[in-house]
């Protein structure tokens, strides 16, 4: 079946329609390129066509952009010579959609093409505006809910259909940057606004009036600004002087703002600097040679397969237990309204669950439930959300401090203070009044699972939730399994994390799990080199030019020096002789002495001012600290920040309590941010090479100590000359 | 091997190079004639008197394009058949001049030279010729480009140079110009930059003026904004050196040097050049350097140019008398005074490009002419000349009385 068909109506008008079947949104594909540009060549040469209209045959969308898949496939198909295959299909791109816009025109006097516009019912993404750039006119429905845009950026690419080209040359670098470096979308009447869209009409007339204006068209409504002579970019090409300010600007704050390791806006930035200083095809080419080089960036491929292809198969299920029916959650009961428990019930909310919110006293319940009235408020204020939408989600919240409420409940989500002992008598009340098919969830980050079963008399049942805060902004939800967890337990955890449209990881149970099992040796390590007179400012910047969001000196007074004590007391009575992080102990421990807890505390490793800013560094750290007068390199410190967490991953992997190194790798990127470019920690370690990997632990292990002892499994590889990616991507495939 | 050799020097004195300076009114092409013609006239440089006029010259747009130095010579009284190539290595042109030209002389190229600079900044702005390493977004993130007033400053945070050091280095300057002045001492090289009837225009360095502490510190720092709001050259600069945890900012106007208009010529020439001549060598070009360093930092090139001019001359830091280095910025200055652990006294004894101004293209051969000037009135032996150098790089000279 086809994705595009083409009908001729009796004024001579070609209708294009693009309806790839089996599919809810269009996505394009090489075969769906094709066939694009056999029906366009074929109106441009039929005499009885006088026009065309390209549109959408699926209600409300036209395009949801580019297949991913197919980007990683022509690499892969081109062979010996990827950068060739690449750039040649990139540029039989670039030709289909450039002779969309010549449209048969006179090269010379431009004159006598055809007119062509493109009808867009709604949201309109990546490639599908990249069509509709090349089109002669845009009209667009007047649907408030369609997004209109390129967010090819948010995946690690940049717009590489020509939209990079056009965009800036029809707007101007500056006015431009937005919507190609930010990836920035608009509802169809403020892309008008912006002069991303020609019209917005009603969606019952979008095919009529684009019709209309294809039979009303002159030749001189069918050149681009770049054909005709005399073009000049607005707000000035590079060496104009006000161009030149722009470029200077736009270097210096991709700059600072990817840290330098983002290859896609360094290179779009090149596209379009390069391109505005030559003609329109020359500039397509120069746009083809920059995208082709960020498709063969290891740093893409490896943030398309976790942040694209795996993160969406997580999100699918694919971990899911395959023969469980659909769990999907009606009614959840949260238990503890704390900063959590009103989290989870706000999310909840929004994905239209009927919460019961249940905290010791009624006052604390409705305290909770306040928290997602005040957030829908702030919605209100931006205009993101309206006052009906605040009562219908209120509504589905009902505080209590009465256990019998929760009686209906098919899930309930345990949220109250991290104590074993408030745990388990919370979990016998419920268990009390809930139904035999409900299943029991515990939102912990550090205890164990199996030993909180014990308190419930139907451990298959019981599984752990771990959120991490805030949890309306967080991505990652991480699934823990007990021993006794059973499967229709982890289905119910998952079809609810997808309801709430979160990416779940599920692992087997641990001390700390997968994410804090990774977090606080990266913080250690941070604090370690403090101890060492490493300058604190190096330690969060190294991680800050790994594209960490928060180094790990600034994490740990986000999450608190206090927690970091308990955390340490907890890990020193479990593990004896063998703990491993006296070092890191020194100086948390001093801290603490000292009553710096952290940023609650407007003290820790930093400074605050009154309102919670943090101001420097504590000078008291460096008196107790001095930093050494030779400093390490960048690159050691960042190792050691690196592979602190790579290896505690292997380990993991080792143990068993990863299961799957997708969920490994996505997880780390959405739970705490793991270095986005690399696709995790274990993407990371594949773009090293094993060789490589064991050769720098067995340097940091000699300098540092055992913690960077290569794993067995690391070892076993670099042996053998296997990745991750090849090693468990083949097993999961046999 | 051939020795080169100073025989004079001359320069127009600095006029502030804004639409109010002095010599904002006089062409660029104009003021390096009116240097030209000064070395002809009081070396008698007639007929085919030198083999080329190496000219240092910046922003090459404009009325300073197309090959100023040519268009000079033929502005000039000189013969036609002295030809005229105009260089850039930005702040250290007019240095490059001299070297290129000393050079030359010790290979055999050619009896003699004309070596020097210009650079009307009122009339051709710095920057105005644009520049791949800032816009070229490839380059100027591979290079971690930041502009030289942020690079000043990493200069001050990284070496730990407060507001208060930059400050008190800049009252100096201004004190020892003012001093030098009123004693004559510029007298020897500095000429009446006048009209075509005559009349005089401007006779002494213009920008000099009388400050303190105080005034200084009412200044607000040039670079903040762009480094901390606008487009934020501090990330960059950080990236760069991860170990600062942030940049101080600390130049102002009044601790940087001054934009400014002027040009100076260098005569250079063999023994044998003199002799034929009857003109007198006044100093030997012993040794000249040039060196690259880290672009970001960008302004730190007069310590290891320098350590390597001396390296070439088999000489050491205590081995030389007086030091001229330019005062682009004040921590560059005080950088080189920490890292040489210098005598301040012999350091830029006569003020420098903050009290009197920095005409890019001619600052090389306007502060080598001090230098010679103050060597002959102290009567020292050994002078070094050293200037940084945008998008990071040095150049240094040693001469020595003969």
């Amino acid at each position: 079946m086809a994705d595009f068909t083409m009908n001729v109506d009796a004024d001579g008008v070609a209708l294009i329609t693009w309806d790839v079947p089996g599919k809810s949104m269009n996505v394009m594909s090489f075969e769906g390129l094709k066939e694009l540009d056999a029906l366009t060549t074929q109106a441009l040469a039929d005499e009885s066509v006088k026009g065309i209209v390209i549109t959408s045959g699926k209600e409300g969308s036209f395009a949801g952009g580019m297949d991913l898949n197919v980007l990683a496939k022509l690499r892969e198909e081109a062979g010996d010579n990827p950068a060739e295959g690449v750039f040649n299909g990139i540029m039989d791109m670039h030709h289909l959609l450039r002779k969309i816009e010549r449209a048969g025109m006179d090269p010379k006097t431009l004159k006598g093409g055809k007119p062509v516009a493109c009808a867009l019912p709604g949201t309109t993404m990546g490639i599908g505006y990249e069509i509709a750039l090349s089109c002669h006119r845009i009209f667009a429905a007047d649907n408030p809910r369609a997004r209109i845009g390129l967010p090819e950026i948010l995946v690690g690419l940049f717009p590489g259909a020509g939209g990079t080209t056009r965009l800036a040359r029809k707007m101007g670098a500056m006015a431009a940057a937005p919507y190609l470096l930010e990836g920035k979308t608009l509802a169809p009447e403020k892309a008008k606004g912006a002069g991303l869209v020609d019209e917005v009409v009603p969606a019952s007339d979008l095919v009529a009036a684009a019709k209309a204006w294809v039979l009303s068209a002159r030749d001189a409504d069918l050149v681009k600004p770049w054909d005709q002579k005399g073009y000049k970019m607005p707000g000035g090409a590079p060496y104009h002087p006000a161009g030149f300010q722009t470029f200077v600007g736009a270097s210096a704050m991709i700059h600072g703002k990817t840290q330098g390791v983002y290859p896609a806006a360094k290179a779009l930035l090149s596209a379009v600097y390069e391109g505005a200083m030559v003609p329109f095809d020359t500039a397509l080419k120069v746009e083809a040679r920059w995208f082709t080089s960020v498709v063969l960036n290891p740093a893409s491929g490896a943030m398309i397969r976790s942040l694209f292809i795996n993160k969406g198969a997580l999100e699918k299920g694919a971990v899911r237990p395959a023969d469980v029916p659909d769990q999907r959650v009606k009614k959840v009961g949260v238990l503890g309204a704390g900063m959590m428990g009103a989290g989870i019930a706000l999310v909840s909310a929004q994905a239209g669950i009927e919460v019961v919110l249940l905290d010791m006293d009624q006052a604390a319940a409705e305290r909770g439930k306040a928290y997602s009235a005040a957030y829908m408020d702030k919605g209100i204020a931006r205009r993101k959300a309206t006052e009906e939408k605040k009562e219908a989600l209120l509504a589905r919240i009902t505080p209590t401090s009465d256990y019998a409420d929760l009686a209906g409940c098919d899930l309930i989500i345990e949220a109250v203070f991290e104590d074993p002992g408030i745990k388990a008598e919370v979990t016998k009340a419920t268990e009390a009044v809930i139904g035999a098919d409900c299943i029991f969830a515990t939102n912990t980050s550090t205890l164990p699972i199996t030993e909180l079963a014990k308190a419930s008399a139907r451990p298959e049942q019981f599984i752990g939730i771990h959120f991490f805060s805030p949890v309306e902004r967080m991505m990652l939800v991480e699934i823990i399994k007990g021993k006794e967890t059973g499967d229709r337990a982890v289905a119910k955890a998952l079809d609810y994390v997808r309801q709430i449209r979160k990416t779940p990881i599920v692992v087997n149970d641990a001390r700390f799990f997968y994410a804090n099992r990774l977090i606080i040796p990266y913080i250690n390590e941070g604090i370690r080199m403090v101890g060492e007179g490493v300058a604190p400012a190096l330690v969060d910047h190294a991680a800050k030019l790994l594209g960490f969001p928060v180094g790990p000196l600034q994490l740990v007074d986000e999450t608190s020096i206090d927690l970091g004590v308990k955390i340490a007391k907890a890990t020193r009575a479990a593990m004896g002789d063998a703990y491993p992080d006296d070092a890191v102990d020194d100086v948390v421990f001093w801290l603490f002495e000292q009553g710096r807890l952290g940023r609650k505390a407007k003290a820790g490793f930093f400074t605050y001012d009154e309102a919670g800013k943090r101001l420097g560094y504590w000078e008291g750290l460096a008196d107790k600290y001095p930093p050494a007068a030779m400093q390490p390199d960048v690159t050691e410190v960042q190792h050691r920040l690196m592979f602190a967490q790579a290896l505690e991953a292997v380990r993991a992997l080792e143990d068993g309590v990863l299961m799957d190194i997708r969920e490994g790798d996505v997880g780390a990127i959405l739970g705490w941010g793991f270095a986005p470019w690399s696709g995790g920690p274990l993407s990371w370690l594949d773009m090293l090479g094993a060789g490589r990997a064991v050769e720098l632990c067995e340097g940091l292990a000699e300098r540092h100590g055992a913690r960077f002892a290569v794993p067995a499994l690391l070892a076993d590889m670099a042996t053998k000359g296997e990745s991750f990616y090849g090693r468990f991507d083949a097993a999961r495939a046999a | 091997m051939t020795e080169a050799y100073i025989y004079d020097t001359v320069r127009t004195p600095r006029g502030k190079g804004k639409s109010d300076g002095s010599l904002h009114e006089v062409p660029a092409v104009r003021l390096s004639a009116l240097a030209l013609n000064e070395l002809k006239s009081r070396n008698n440089l007639d007929g085919h008197a030198v083999e080329d006029v190496i000219w240092g010259n910046v922003t090459q747009v404009g009325e300073q394009g197309a090959c100023l130095a040519r268009s000079a010579v033929l502005y000039s009284d000189l013969d036609e058949r002295i030809p005229g190539v105009s260089v850039n290595r930005f702040c250290a042109s007019g240095l490059e001049a001299v070297n290129m030209a000393a050079n030359q002389v010790r290979g055999g190229a050619g009896d003699a030279f004309i070596a020097g600079g210009v650079e009307s900044m009122s009339r051709v702005p710095m920057g105005s010729d644009g520049g791949a390493i800032a816009a070229d977004p490839h380059l100027a993130m591979r290079t971690y480009f930041v502009p030289q007033g942020i690079s000043s400053d990493i200069i001050a945070t990284k070496y730990g140079f407060s507001r208060d050091d930059a400050d008190a280095y800049a009252v100096e300057s201004q004190k020892r110009a003012a001093a030098a002045r009123e004693e004559g001492r510029f007298a020897k090289s500095v000429f009446t930059v006048k009209d075509m009837n005559g009349l005089p225009i401007l006779d002494r360095d213009e920008m000099i003026r009388p400050t303190d502490m105080q005034a200084l510190g009412g200044l607000n720092p040039s670079f903040k904004a762009m480094g901390e709001a606008m487009p934020g050259f501090d990330a960059v600069a950080l990236m760069k050196y991860p170990e600062l945890e942030r940049i101080e900012h600390v130049h102002h106007a009044g601790n940087s040097s001054g934009i400014a208009d002027g040009a100076a010529a260098v005569l250079i020439g063999t023994r044998e050049f003199g002799e034929k001549t009857g003109l007198k060598p006044r100093a030997r070009v012993r040794a000249t350097a040039r060196i690259g360093t880290d672009p970001t930092i960008m302004l730190t090139g007069p310590v290891p140019a320098t350590e390597r001019v001396l390296d070439k001359a088999g000489m050491s830091f205590g081995d030389i008398d007086l030091f001229e280095v330019n005062e682009a910025f004040a921590s560059v200055v005080l950088y080189f005074m920490q890292h040489f652990n210098a005598d301040h006294g012999k350091v830029n004894v006569n003020g420098g490009a903050i009290a009197m101004g920095h005409p890019l293209g001619a600052t090389g051969a306007v502060i080598l002419s001090t230098l010679l000037d103050e060597m002959e009135r102290a009567d020292k032996e050994t002078g070094l000349a050293t200037l940084c150098i945008g998008s990071g790089m040095g150049a240094a000279t040693i001469i020595e009385r003969v």
